[in-house]
């Protein structure tokens, strides 16, 4: 937990830099109409550094053998993790839909070890209900890929 | 005037069409609730992009119903399976739980309903008369009394939040960054963008809350290793009656709960809070203390009351001074300006048939909410039956479509895995999330009211001191930031040993 601590409240410290560095660039005085646009971000990423410092001072006192996360607790996170990164992914070439069809039915198949006949039923009628409900019902329009082009939506 | 008023926004709210969505947003709302990894903040975030062609009126009706049945729903879960699905519910599994185990689940679901019924109405019925009072003083605010309530907001996250102050202030001004990236709208210049054209757009607030709190919450749910063991519900008309008969005894718990509830509500950091004190105060009071928590129907009415009160006063400075007391709130008030309405005190005045069509909702709303969850608990308590590796890909994938429905962006799905992340890094570092998205949501409103006081003061802070009403404010907003440097000061004054305040959560 204190590594984990450090290390975020430093990423934090280097953001709050990044901000006032950006900020005093832009300008962080009087315009000629009020203050500047790095006025705002300028006061922001300095409070930032000094209360990122303070959490690192509280931290670094502080004795925690408490780890963050244990093997066997990040197995399970890793595993809706990645998947979730893999549907964007397979969003970007083959539309939200089959992406969505794809990642349900692996997700139940491998997580929970469920028949194939209830893989199948899941994966094709959860994405056409939302292609329903989100497509025609209320027109918003998903990314859509080679399926429906083939499909002609 | 003020019931003219009511009866005007009655009108609005009993259309076909109104109740039809204040239906839709229960029984979504009820689902999220029930659902472990979706809250209420996230499925109004989820359902916001639906509703931008909706007239505003039922829009608002939509995600404010979609909230009741959140705030019903979290009871559902936690009395049933003990897993409280919403924060604030944590309380009501203390007795809940014990009670359904006992074979009283019937009992413990409706005294929680009927208390949650009670805080909410006694909520609505304050929020129906000072609405307008305090929408009538906050007309003469300027953009040094709006800055310095603004102050007041955050400043209580600091120091009446509890947890650790830094880390909250920290969550406060990574929202005020977040919210700064992109077009600055006042001078036209680029902000943080270092060249990416992504960046340009900024930070959807919509976007943060499904990542922060729905990804973030499955990440958090599935290492805990979440199984779910539900208690059949035995909930049928007979027990419905029985218990109502009982609850007449609870009148003082009823009565404080909701007073807590609305006074802890309305100022941001609200429900859970005043689940706990309401609580705390039913068992200091009672006969029988010893009684809590091994099934004590008490130790049900008091948390519910208080959630719910402080669910619904929540929506009172949004109303009011466009400044919102939850997550869930800052949510709709985002909606609001995505409507194009613009959020304060001149609502009442140039849209009373929007907020007055929202308050009479309210009390529709939430009677519509009690008999429909009296009535269908069976049916969603089946919800949390449905295996965990269906739920686990289907509000991955929900949460995916609220994000790119915002702006048509695959970026914002990106976004909300990176925001998914961070969202279980801070959980478990106690870095809070409610001031990050309610800094997200007010970053441009409260720069622009910093701004144009400095402009009236050609610069001046002296400003936000001088004039009578922002120094009242501004000073209580400094006391609630120096609180936590001075109260462990205080507390060895009085010889008595610092304490560690109990964590929090959002």
């Amino acid at each position: 937990m204190r590594v984990a601590d450090l290390v975020t409240a430093s990423v934090l410290l280097l953001v709050g830099g990044v901000v006032v560095f950006d900020a005093v660039g832009i300008g962080i005085g009087w315009g000629t109409d009020g203050p500047k646009s790095g006025f705002f971000p300028f006061w922001l990423g300095m409070l930032l550094i000094a209360a990122c410092a303070l959490i690192l001072g509280q931290a670094a006192r502080r004795v925690d053998a408490k780890p963050f996360v244990r093997r066997e607790q990040l197995g399970p996170v890793l595993k809706v993790l990645w998947p979730a990164v893999a549907l964007v992914v397979l969003t970007l070439s083959l539309g939200l839909y089959v992406s969505a069809a794809l990642y349900t039915g692996f997700y139940m198949r491998w997580i929970g070890r469920h028949s194939w006949l209830a893989v199948l039923a899941v994966a094709v009628l959860f994405p056409l209900a939302t292609f329903f409900i989100f497509e025609k019902w209320f027109l918003v329009p998903m990314p859509k890929g080679p399926l429906e082009a083939w499909l002609g939506q | 005037m003020g019931i003219e008023n009511l009866l005007l926004g009655f009108h609005i709210a009993i259309t076909p069409y109104n109740l039809f969505v204040a239906v839709i947003g229960i029984t979504l709302g009820t689902i999220i609730g029930v659902l472990p990894g979706l809250g209420g903040a996230n499925g109004v975030a989820i359902l916001l992009p639906l509703t931008f062609t909706m007239p505003p009126t039922s829009a608002i009706i939509l995600l404010t119903s979609l909230y009741w049945g959140a705030l019903f729903g979290g009871a559902i879960t936690s009395i049933l399976f003990n897993i409280p699905g919403e924060p604030w519910s944590v309380a009501t599994t203390f007795d809940g739980y014990p009670l359904a185990r006992q074979g009283k689940g019937g009992q413990a679901l409706t005294a929680a309903f009927t208390s949650s019924f009670v805080g909410a109405l006694f909520s609505i019925v304050l929020i129906t008369f000072f609405a307008p009072l305090l929408a009538e003083i906050a007309l003469k605010f300027g953009p040094p009394e709006f800055f310095a309530i603004q102050l007041l907001t955050f400043s209580s996250f600091v120091g009446l939040g509890g947890g650790n102050p830094l880390k909250s202030l920290v969550s406060i001004l990574l929202g005020f960054i977040l919210a700064a990236v992109g077009l600055d709208i006042v001078t036209g210049q680029l902000r943080m963008t270092f060249g990416f054209v992504d960046l340009m757009k900024g930070f959807d607030f919509i976007v943060a809350v499904i990542g922060l709190f729905g990804i973030g919450e499955i990440l958090l749910s599935v290492e805990e290793g979440l199984s779910f063991k539900g208690v059949r519900t035995g909930m049928n008309l007979r027990v419905v009656l029985d218990t109502w008969r009982i609850l007449p005894r609870y009148a003082r718990t009823f009565v404080r709960g909701s007073f807590i509830g609305f006074w802890m509500g309305f100022k941001p950091g609200g429900a859970t809070p005043a689940s706990f004190m309401s609580y705390a105060f039913a068992k200091r009071f009672s006969r029988h203390p010893e009684r809590f928590g091994k099934g004590e129907l008490e130790g049900v009415v008091a948390p519910e009351t208080a959630a719910h009160a402080a669910g619904v006063a929540a929506m009172l400075p949004m109303l009011t001074l466009g400044i919102p007391g939850s997550p869930t709130a800052a949510v709709m008030l985002g909606g609001l300006i995505i409507w194009g309405l613009q959020p304060g005190p001149l609502l009442f005045k140039e849209k009373p048939e929007f907020v007055w069509g929202l308050i009479a909702s309210m009390y529709t709303g939430n009677v519509i909410g009690v008999l429909m969850v009296l009535a269908f608990v069976p049916l969603f308590a089946a919800i949390l039956r449905i295996p965990f590796a269906i739920l686990t890909p289907v509000i991955v994938v929900v949460c995916a479509v609220g994000s790119y429905a915002v702006h048509n962006n695959m970026i914002d799905i990106w976004y909300m895995v990176i925001f998914g992340v961070v969202g279980y890094v801070f959980k478990k570092l106690d870095y809070p999330l409610a001031p990050l998205v309610l800094a997200l949501v007010l970053g441009d409103l409260a720069e622009n009211a910093l701004r144009q006081s400095l402009i009236m003061s050609q610069g001046s802070l002296a400003i936000f001191v001088a004039r009578p009403i922002s120094g009242a404010i501004t000073a209580v907003a400094i006391l609630f930031f120096a609180l936590p440097v001075l109260t462990p000061w205080w507390r060895r004054l009085r010889g008595v040993p610092a304490v560690r305040r109990p964590a929090r959560e959002v």
